[in-house]
């Protein structure tokens, strides 16, 4: 499938992070268009999980603002102790302060995975996911313990969309194992199924081929470009191997010390001499 | 290992079997055991060990399947309890009951004023509507103190809602309530049941209720937060929201037991409902298994069984036939703490673990069983003689490295070098091993 570039669904704007003195996220300007894969690249500490934790509403950032889908869902500036302590740029550009906690994110249709597995781990494969169709449910909590006719065709549905759900990222089998009885490459495949179960639009992947050998993260990149196929996805995606972020990548941002250092295809990025510069540093 | 596999519907039979077989034998029980029969220690047992299993379903609720640790039990078992009371108090008998307070403010009752209208229907309704309201208000209760305190994790929460427990049972003693609440007086007098099947039942009705809804979409909700706050925040699962009705849902069952402690007691006062009752309903719940509602069912009718019967003998001098001087009062708390020390150490998962009773299970268990106790034995050879060769083994390195040790120190005796440092680099120093 084509990235479609006319369409944007996800833009942060001057995005800065700033935990007391340390500037984590510096001015991260970023968008990502429809059905596009969208790698986030730096070095340890660059800040990458940062600016997603502001894009999920896990942090507020300091300054700037994320849109999703044409509209301002997060949005702040610099007040209190942070007004005369601010380090970062376009102080006064942001007027408006907007929050939004990690569950309404999600329900705005961006899902996420997360560096570290994350997982259920007192629940089988099965629950895993079908917990990530909670939130559209529309029983009442008195009708799910009393086993109400919605209750009971809400719940047959989201077991019936959840068995797809694992067919189709080949967890099938899995089903009734415990979430943490599962190889590490199927741990990473649940959490993925279980951010797809929430029908979003758009996917944040944190680091999924962390841990992984290069024939592991070779059937991962297919994976992904599969399910960005098969769920008309936008992704948004950070990577440490280069080898999956160049072979799947539609558009690459890279990011050091907070900063931003680069944007580009990614033949563009593997050719830029200040990328070049933060990775492998530079001849005195 | 063979299991029996049983279809939907035979064990929905077995479950209303099992259901209606203790009813009958909890309402028989108390019908045909004579008042003055050692064996009346089962019905107190039958009935303190439903009003316990209640409660510490509902205190398993938060703690086991929401991951809250919330100590704030028997504060709700408090308000629970002094609302039933109030409320259920003859007209008649107010001047008697708050004879400090002239009578107190309250002058009726609901029990009285339904059983006067309703006849033996009204009896059970006026009963049956001061339980809920005790739950209702204690409910309401909850959701009010929770939107400050459920914003705090795990030991905070747990010193916040005792605390908030120890401010109740003050506030019930407050000599300005006294029209209500009697100050530090005890409430009497109040409407009871006649058998022991009513505390059953509105304890089973309740458990089911609880347990119907940790296995439904809400209680995977639930069982997230547990696991993992970050994830299910982040899957969609507003933590407040489903956090507070955890916490609303738990108590208002605390309540519901309250009032049916208040009950089986026939008199009640704000002094017992201290942190000690809490802790023995936590006990229950460590012992059934946390995250295991039969577990704490289990756990409850045990521990009710051993405080108030099993080991009275220890108090009162004779316990199994024994007689000794150190069996007086006050022993039996050493002998259960030294219980609960053995079971925290040796069986930290409690009875049941996180496994709930299945009746596949039980019988795959009684299947099992003669295979098992036939293969016991090899079993055991088997454990032994692994154990032996470990040990074995461990003589051997340990042996081993001594050699290695006196090896050693011979050769820095005798001058030579275990290792011959390399060319010093900056700062680097590189040691290679010796020849």
């Amino acid at each position: 499938m084509k990235p479609n570039r006319d369409i944007e669904v996800m833009r942060l704007s001057d995005i800065t992070m700033q935990f007391g003195g340390v500037v984590a996220v510096d001015n991260l300007n970023l968008k990502v268009h429809k059905n596009e894969i969208v790698g986030l690249i730096g070095p340890n500490g660059a800040g990458k999980t940062t600016a997603f934790n502001c894009i999920t509403g896990v942090y507020e950032p300091t300054n700037g603002s994320v849109t999703i889908n044409g509209e301002v869902v997060i949005e702040n500036y610099p007040q209190g102790k942070m007004k005369d302590t601010y380090k970062g740029r376009n102080q006064g550009k942001y007027t408006e302060s907007k929050a939004m906690l990690p569950d309404k994110v999600t329900k705005l249709g961006v899902a996420r995975t997360f560096q570290n597995i994350r997982l259920f781990k007192g629940m089988t494969v099965l629950e895993n996911v079908m917990l990530a169709m909670h939130m559209n449910q529309k029983q009442s909590i008195f009708g799910a313990a009393l086993h109400s006719p919605l209750a009971r065709k809400e719940e047959a549905k989201m077991k019936e969309e959840a068995l797809e759900l694992l067919k189709k990222v080949d967890l099938y089998e899995n089903r009734d194992d415990m979430s943490t009885s599962l190889p590490y490459g199927k741990q990473r495949h649940l959490e993925i199924a279980r951010a797809l179960a929430t029908k979003p639009s758009i996917l944040l992947l944190d680091e999924p081929a962390a841990g992984m050998n290069p024939q592991e993260s070779d059937d991962l990149m297919k994976f992904i470009g599969r399910i960005r196929d098969e769920f008309d996805l936008s992704i948004l995606m950070i990577e440490h191997h280069m080898q999956v972020i160049m072979g799947i990548c539609d558009y690459i941002y890279v990011l050091n010390y907070g900063g931003q250092i680069a944007d580009g295809t990614a033949e563009e990025i593997q050719n830029n001499p200040a990328v070049i510069e933060a990775y492998l540093g530079v001849d005195e | 290992m063979a299991r029996v596999t049983l279809n939907k519907k035979t064990k929905l039979v077995l479950s209303f079997l099992g259901i209606a077989l203790i009813l009958l034998g909890s309402y028989l029980a108390d019908e045909m055991i004579p008042a003055s029969s050692n064996m009346r220690m089962f019905v107190t047992v039958l009935e303190k060990g439903a009003i316990y299993a209640l409660v510490a379903v509902s205190m398993n609720l938060l703690n086991g399947f929401t991951g809250l640790f919330s100590l704030g039990q028997a504060g709700f078992m408090l308000i629970g309890a002094y609302t039933y009371a109030i409320f259920t108090i003859p007209a008649a008998k107010h001047a008697d009951v708050y004879m400090y307070f002239d009578g107190g403010a309250i002058q009726w009752s609901i029990e009285e004023a339904l059983s006067g209208s309703l006849g033996i229907v009204g009896h059970y309704l006026g009963m049956l509507i001061p339980i809920i309201g005790a739950g209702l208000l204690v409910a309401l209760i909850a959701y009010l103190i929770g939107i400050p305190v459920l914003r705090l994790k795990s030991d905070y929460l747990a010193i916040a809602t005792l605390g908030f427990a120890e401010i109740l049972k003050a506030f019930f003693q407050w000599n300005t309530l006294g029209p209500i609440t009697n100050g530090s007086n005890v409430l009497r007098k109040y409407a009871t049941y006649d058998n022991s099947i009513f505390v059953v039942l509105i304890a089973l009705i309740s458990i089911a209720f609880i347990m119907l809804l940790i296995n439904s979409t809400y209680g995977r909700a639930f069982k997230a937060i547990r696991d993992d706050e970050i994830a299910a925040e982040a899957m969609g699962v507003n933590l407040f929201k489903h956090k507070e009705l955890a916490f609303v849902i738990s108590s208002f069952f605390a309540g519901v037991g309250g009032a049916l402690l208040a009950m089986f007691q026939g008199t009640i006062a704000a002094t017992p409902f201290t942190t000690t009752m809490t802790y023995e309903i936590l006990l229950i719940v460590v012992i059934g298994g946390i995250g295991s509602v039969t577990g704490s069912i289990i756990g409850a009718f045990l521990f009710t069984a051993c405080s108030e019967w099993w080991l009275r003998g220890l108090d009162a001098g004779t316990w199994l036939g024994i007689t000794s001087e150190w069996f007086r009062p006050g022993f039996r708390k050493v002998v259960f703490a030294v219980i609960i020390m053995l079971i925290v150490l040796f069986a930290a998962q409690g009875i049941m673990g996180t496994k709930e009773f299945s009746w596949e299970g039980l019988l795959s268990w009684f299947k099992n069983l003669p295979a098992n106790l036939k293969a016991a034995p090899a079993k055991n050879k088997a454990k032994a003689q692994a154990k032996k060769e470990a040990k074995a083994r461990d003589k051997a390195a340990k042996a081993q490295a001594k050699e290695d040790k006196a090896n050693s120190a011979a050769k820095a005796a005798s001058g030579e070098k275990l290792f011959e440092p390399l060319p010093v680099y900056d700062h680097v120093v590189v040691f290679k091993e010796g020849k």
